[in-house]
């Protein structure tokens, strides 16, 4: 230890005083996406299963997806399940054990406010939703992706699709214990990836149940994103009614019953 | 800069049933080092975390520089150290700190606190492999590194080993120095009669004595001296000068007070010699803290 040389440069007197609030965020914002991109377990959920399953749905038959292309339907099935990994799962699991280890207790007696950490965070869900999108295209235009349609209609479904998978990850993040939401968040991940239209068609399940599934928020992403980026089809209104209604409940829900310590 | 560091006046707190805080009030001066002493479970962390900002008072009035403690302009100006956790684990301790430094204007530079703090080493480890003592270091650090007008420590030196515990006293040493105001709980008499210039002692949620550690003690000596329990006192106390008390606590433990000097030793020890006695760790010493609270709550302290 090196206590007894008093080190110059540590003045201690008093000068507190708050940084200005978009230093702050971009700081929190910073430590976030490190932490993402660091963690081995959410890089497998945001990036590594994405482009695999991108790959192997793209270049086998193994399922029927009618008459086009095998990357033109994987594609936008493969970006929704990136924005549902990062927004949701991830966000989910990571805030429920900062929860746990008293982090978000500690933040709270800085001067970064709760806005604040909520605005770090969606920049942080932004930025490797980013990544994930830019990694994503490029291995489908390999894959010979012939996108067409609206991308601005894309880019505006995904900003509904990160609001509403963000309040449903907050609302179990805010409200079950660390474990529970770590199990949860990776349960209905693997369930929504199987039933919401990301690899398999919702044609392919019964007629009963294809109309409820079509307002799960990943099929409604998902279709809305195959429309949005495939001439043709008009703009994706009734998808993006079904994630705004998902984001309003989640979110609201969530800023009523999350607990920080 | 009138207003007191803390001023807390008839403080109740309740969790369901059961009472943390039962009416305590307690002032902490500008610019001094006050410590909040009692046993687990006394109510101390309640207290401070009323303080904090954290919880809410069910009854009483709380101030903190004169403000209420929710109000969001007090998170730049008031440090905190939580008891425990508080650091994402995977993040590296350096990097936790870079990151609070970022959240105010003036903060101390990460580095140089680091060093002071003896963790310099272990910038690049994560949070979650230091061990129990460099971990408490991590968010002392993180309590003061941005320059605070006051700062809350609870428990600081829990569980750290000799060498780190004095790190923790140089520095709150150092911030008294250079006039900031400290709140720190503790159960470690030492702690708080080498470290305050304030000493609040609370039991049940209340405050049971208060004052500077030496009017706590007071300056008289006393003998102490062990043996098998149940000597009959009233027997010694006749043989000693006016004025003198004797009393056994806990069972076998004997406390003379008085005119202690060479005559009153000499007298003690004949006494024991005629009753067959022996007086082991027979000693002569200022009260402690722990005496005060024995006296003021029947129980031990730890």
């Amino acid at each position: 230890m090196t206590t007894n040389t008093p080190v110059p440069g540590l003045d201690l007197t008093p000068a507190g005083a708050a940084a200005p609030l978009p230093a702050m965020v971009l700081a929190q914002a910073g430590a976030e996406i490190r932490a993402m991109l660091r963690n081995g377990e959410q890089l497998l959920l945001t990036m590594i299963i994405p482009v695999l399953l991108l790959v192997g749905f793209s270049s086998a038959p193994l399922v029927d997806v009618g008459g086009g292309s095998r990357v033109d339907f994987t594609t936008p099935g493969v970006l929704a399940l990136a924005v549902m990994s990062t927004a949701f799962t991830g966000q989910a699991i990571a805030t429920g054990f900062e929860r746990r280890y008293g982090v978000l207790k500690r933040l709270g007696a800085t001067p970064l406010s709760r806005t604040g950490l909520l605005l770090a965070k969606t920049l942080a869900v932004v930025a490797v939703e980013a990544v994930q999108v830019a990694v994503i295209a490029g291995v489908a235009f390999a894959l010979g992706w012939r996108p067409g349609g609206s991308p601005l209609a894309a880019l505006a479904l995904i900003a509904l699709g990160t609001a509403a998978f963000s309040g449903l990850g907050l609302l179990m993040a805010g409200t079950l214990r660390a474990e529970a939401t770590l199990a949860g968040a990776n349960l209905v991940y693997l369930l929504l990836l199987g039933c919401g239209g990301v690899i398999f068609p919702l044609s392919a399940f019964p007629d009963a149940v294809e109309p409820a599934l079509e307002l799960l928020p990943i099929s409604a992403l998902a279709g809305g994103l195959r429309a949005a980026l495939s001439d043709g089809s008009g703009p994706p209104v009734a998808a993006a009614a079904v994630l705004a209604v998902w984001a309003a409940l989640t979110l609201g829900l969530a800023s009523r019953t999350f607990r920080w310590e | 800069m009138d207003s007191p560091a803390v001023e807390i006046i008839d403080l109740v707190k309740r969790y369901g049933r059961t009472t943390a805080i039962d009416g305590l009030s307690l002032r902490a001066g500008r610019g001094a080092v006050t410590a909040v002493l009692g046993p687990n479970g006394a109510g101390k962390t309640s207290t401070v975390e009323i303080c904090e900002g954290f919880r809410r008072p069910d009854g009483g009035t709380v101030s903190v520089l004169g403000l209420d403690p929710a109000r969001p302009e007090l998170r730049a100006r008031v440090g905190v150290m939580l008891q425990s956790g508080g650091v994402p684990p995977a993040m590296r301790c350096g990097e936790w700190l870079r990151l609070t430094a970022r959240f105010y204007a003036n903060p101390l530079d990460p580095a140089a606190l680091l060093d002071r703090l003896g963790l310099t080493e272990h910038a690049r480890t994560p949070y979650r492999r230091l061990s129990g003592g460099q971990q408490q270091r991590v968010s002392l650090a993180a309590a003061v590194i941005g320059r605070p007008e006051l700062v809350f420590l609870d428990e600081p030196t829990a569980g750290l080993d000799p060498q780190a515990r004095h790190a923790c006293w140089e520095l709150v040493g150092d911030l008294r120095a250079a006039g900031v105001s400290v709140v720190l709980t503790t159960h470690h008499m030492d702690e708080a009669e080498k470290l305050s210039d304030h000493v609040v002692i609370i039991d049940h949620g209340r405050v049971v004595a208060e004052g500077t550690p030496a009017s706590l003690t007071g300056a008289e000596r006393q003998l102490r001296f062990r043996a098998r329990p149940g000597l009959a006192l009233d027997e010694l106390l006749t043989a000693l000068p006016a004025g003198s008390a004797a009393k056994e606590s806990p069972a076998g433990h004997y406390i003379i007070e008085g005119q202690v000097g060479p005559e009153l030793l000499a007298t003690v020890t004949a006494w024991c010699a005629a009753e067959g006695v022996t007086a082991d760790d027979l000693s002569i010493e200022r009260r402690t803290l722990e005496d005060v609270f024995l006296e003021l709550t029947g129980r031990e302290l730890r």
